[in-house]
Formats: C-alpha cells, structure tokens, sequence
C-alpha cells in the first residue's frame, strides 16, 4: 500500500494482508514510523491508498463514514474545547441526525458507561487526559459504529489510567460485542487487550507476525500477565520487534 | 472605584490647568478653546439635537462599512483558509490591492456613487475588509487538523461543518480581526467626512472650525473620542459571549 500526500507518492506499507473478523478485537503493533497510524486512517477512510485495496464488508473503503469511528491519540485536540463533555458527545448524535429526546437519552446512558455522569457540563480544559479520553471514546460510540478504529489512544496516560480505561475498552467491547482496531506500541497493551496481535515492522511496513492470544476473558490486570501464554507471546513479539531494529 | 478615581487624576487635572490657563490669558481662546466654552458648546449641540443627528451619520456609515466587509471578510476568509489552492490564485490580487490607501479611493467612491451613505461606507469597506479577511485566513488555516478529521468522519456537510467547528474553532481570532476593523471604520467615516461628504461628526468639525466655533469643534472632538471607546467595549463584550471566543478559551483554565 502506498498513499499520496503533496504530490509525492510513500510507500508506508508494503505487503500488508490481514482479515478483521467481525466482532474481533484486533491489535496492531509495532515500532514508531512503521505505518500503524497511517494504516489507521486508511481503515477510517482519512487517506486514500494509491495502490492496494481495503475491503469493509465487501465495499472498498474510499471515504470516512460513520459506521467507522476513530478514537485519536491527541484527546486534547480532538475534543471541541468550546463544548461540554455532554455537548461533545452530542456533535456525534447531532451529525448522525439523532433528533431529541432520543439524543438526551442517549448522552445520558454514554455519559455512564464511560462513568462521566459528574463532568457533564465541564469543558474538556477542566479535565485530566483520563477523563477527556474517556469523552473521546463516549464520542465515539455514540456514532454506534461497525468498526472501532483506536489510535494508540492511552500512549499519553499514566500507568494507573491507562490499565483502568483497558479494563473499561475491553469490557465495552465485549458487551457491545465491537469489532475493534486497536494501535499500539506497547506489546502488553496488545496482547492483554487482543483477541489477536498483528506486529509490523518498519522499512517499510509489513506484517512480520500474527498470533492468537488465546487467553480467555473477562482477563485480570495481574493474573493474565503473568499468564505462561501472555509471557510467551510476549517473549515471541519482543524478539521479533527487537530482531527489527 | 478608588482605581477609577487614580485614573481620573491626570485628565482632571488638565482640563483645570488649561481651564485657569486660558483665563490667565496665557492660552489663547481662538485656539484652544474654553473647557467651559466647549462645555456650553456641547450642551448646545445635544440640546438642539445637531450632534445626535450627526452621530448617527457617521455611526450608520461605520456600522454599514464595517458590517458589510465582516461579511465579506469573514466568508472569503473561511472558502480561502480552507482552500490553499484557490488561495494561491487569489492571493497576489490581494497583496496588490491591499497596500491601496482606502482614503484615496475617496475620489472614486464619489464618482460612483455621488455624496452620502454609501459613498462613505464603501471607502470603509475597502479599509476594513483586509484585516478581518488576513486574520480569517490564518485563523482557519490554524484549526486543529483532528478537528477537519473529526468534521470528516461524522460526514458533516458543508454548512454543518462551518457552524459547528470552523466558525467556532476560529472565532476567537478573527475576533482580533474584528476589533482592529471596528476602530478603522469610524477613523475613515470621519476622515472622509472631513475630506468632502458633507455629513455626520467629520463635516461637523471642520465646518466648526471654518466658521470660527474651535469650542464646538473641541465637543465634537471629544465625544468621537467616547464613540470609539464605546463601540470597541460593545463589540468586545459581545465576542466574549461567543462559544470559542477569548471568554470559553479562558474559563477553567487553572
């Protein structure tokens, strides 16, 4: 795959080859500058690739839509800094035309599944990175989408929230039954969160490995890392991410 | 309150001097005329009604100019920021317009459209127009780029995307755009005034002055001065109100 900016032709990814399966929780991993995010944003539709093609329940992905939701990086510059927490997630039921009281309802019932009930009507300044993630991710099921798209999106918390917001995507997405693309660099993060790890590698990017987690769920922050299985996955993957560099 | 009093010190005390000065007979009257003298002047001129008249000339002119080229400003501002393309077409004839002193399209102006309102409010759209369309530009160029991204993955429309995130997103610098032109507006109403259309506070001063009335030119001077600073106050007030302008960026922040 290769994508156009400017005039100029990158070639970010090359043979790249991978099925999400329908309700999959689907990690990709792998070093800075190997294409991860950019291989995001095509699954979103936010660059076209030049050559190669991706598939979305049969139909080639050409644009965004809102059956794909993305949860950026940057929750600080993805969040309207003039709206509340409720008003945030309202812009996402407000363009998929959710008309009230239906859209009040349904703040209210996302506001509680990401436990925003108290900041409601604060602005995203007044929150830590924790909380407007939180608002982010709320933003982003609101637009009840087929597929999850997340973008290394606890890379900036601290290891205390980001294990909590772990535990919270993965019991989401169970309930919700999501089918989820989830970016990372952080191995553990992968294989705790995965249903199955893809690793990339850079120079340019490509699938040097898939592997089956296999660890059943609901997982527990110490007990599935200190699984035999999570500790061999891991091992196999660090050997591989290092070998690369 | 005890502030506003420390702030009044200096202006009372020079109306007084120059009160006492020219009663000594050290500053003379025919040019620097009377505080009480200018006093009378403009109780005069609001008693009879002839400086309300006035004001409202040269206040409709400002307000008509400088609501037009907001428009104007505002709407090619936003199609060129988001279009660098288009931009680079447009651009040159902007740069080669802009340096185009608005006073000397006076003359031209008038052919056009002969003695009036909208002689006068078309010099002050031509000044006002470049800086509230510059700081558009700018100000929409520098949106967050995850916030388009975001604008394109709800598949927003054109018009839902300018009310909800670019106008928003940049308000709170074109404002600044806003308030410089605010000021330019009422400096060309009375410049062109001054200069020929024979109408509002401009054409009031210099025909005071003409016949010989420096104490109601001095009035007439004075209130200007109060206009401006209240014009700029209104509009300050009303883009701090605005969702994105400099008053939600502040709150909350620590």
């Amino acid at each position: 795959m290769s994508f156009r900016t400017d005039g100029a032709i990158h070639s970010v990814l090359e043979d790249i080859s991978f099925e999400v399966r329908d309700g999959e929780f689907l990690c990709i991993v792998g070093p800075s500058g190997c294409g991860k995010t950019t291989l995001l944003r095509m699954l979103a539709g936010l660059v076209k690739p030049v050559s190669g093609r991706i598939l979305f329940h049969g139909e080639p992905i050409t644009q965004p839509g809102r059956d794909r939701a993305i949860v950026f990086q940057d929750y600080s510059k993805a969040l309207l800094p003039w709206r509340t927490v409720a008003g945030n997630i309202s812009l996402s039921l407000e363009a998929c035309r959710v008309a009230e009281p239906e859209r009040s309802r349904r703040i209210t019932s996302l506001l509680a599944k990401m436990s925003l009930q108290a900041s409601a009507r604060k602005f995203p300044s007044e929150l830590s990175g924790g909380m407007q993630q939180r608002v982010q991710i709320a933003r982003c099921l609101a637009q009840q989408p087929r597929l999850l798209l997340m973008d290394e999106p606890f890379g900036a918390l601290d290891a205390l929230t980001r294990q909590n917001l772990q535990d919270e995507v993965a019991r989401i997405a169970a309930e919700q039954k999501a089918t989820v693309v989830f970016i990372t660099h952080d191995l553990e993060e992968a294989i705790y969160l995965g249903d199955r790890v893809i690793a990339l590698a850079t120079n340019p990017g490509r699938v040097v490995e898939m592997i089956e987690v296999g660890i059943p769920r609901p997982r527990h922050q110490l007990e599935t890392r200190e699984d035999a299985r999570f500790l061999a996955h891991r091992h196999r993957l660090f050997g591989l991410l290092q070998g690369e560099r | 309150m005890k502030a506003a009093l420390r702030g009044a010190l200096i202006p009372v005390a020079i109306v007084a001097s120059w009160e006492a000065g020219s009663r000594a007979g050290v500053l003379p009257r025919d040019t620097f005329s009377r505080p009480s003298d200018i006093a009378g002047a403009a109780v005069h001129g609001f008693a009879d009604g002839s400086i309300l008249l006035a004001t409202w000339q040269t206040v409709e002119a400002a307000l008509l100019g400088f609501a037009a080229s907001a428009v104007l400003g505002v709407l090619f501002g936003v199609i060129l920021g988001l279009s660098p393309r288009l931009e680079r077409i447009v651009g040159p004839t902007i740069d080669a317009l802009r340096p185009v002193p608005a006073v000397a399209l006076i003359p031209l102006s008038l052919l056009l459209f002969g003695f009036g309102l909208q002689m006068e409010a078309w010099v002050i759209v031509f000044a006002c127009v470049w800086p509230i369309l510059l700081v558009t530009v700018a100000s929409v160029r520098g949106i967050e780029p995850r916030l388009l991204d975001l604008s394109r993955v709800l598949r927003m429309g054109f018009s839902e995307r300018l009310r909800k995130i670019i106008l928003p997103a940049a308000l709170g610098r074109i404002s600044v755009g806003l308030r410089v032109a605010v000021s330019i507006s009422l400096v060309v109403a009375v410049t062109v005034e001054i200069v020929l259309n024979p109408r509002g506070l401009g054409y009031g001063m210099i025909i005071a002055q003409q016949t010989l009335h420096p104490e109601l030119m001095y009035a007439e001077l004075v209130w200007l001065g109060l206009l401006g600073w209240a014009l700029n106050g209104i509009l300050e007030r009303s883009l701090a109100r605005w969702p994105g302008g400099s008053a939600a960026a502040l709150r909350g922040r620590p």
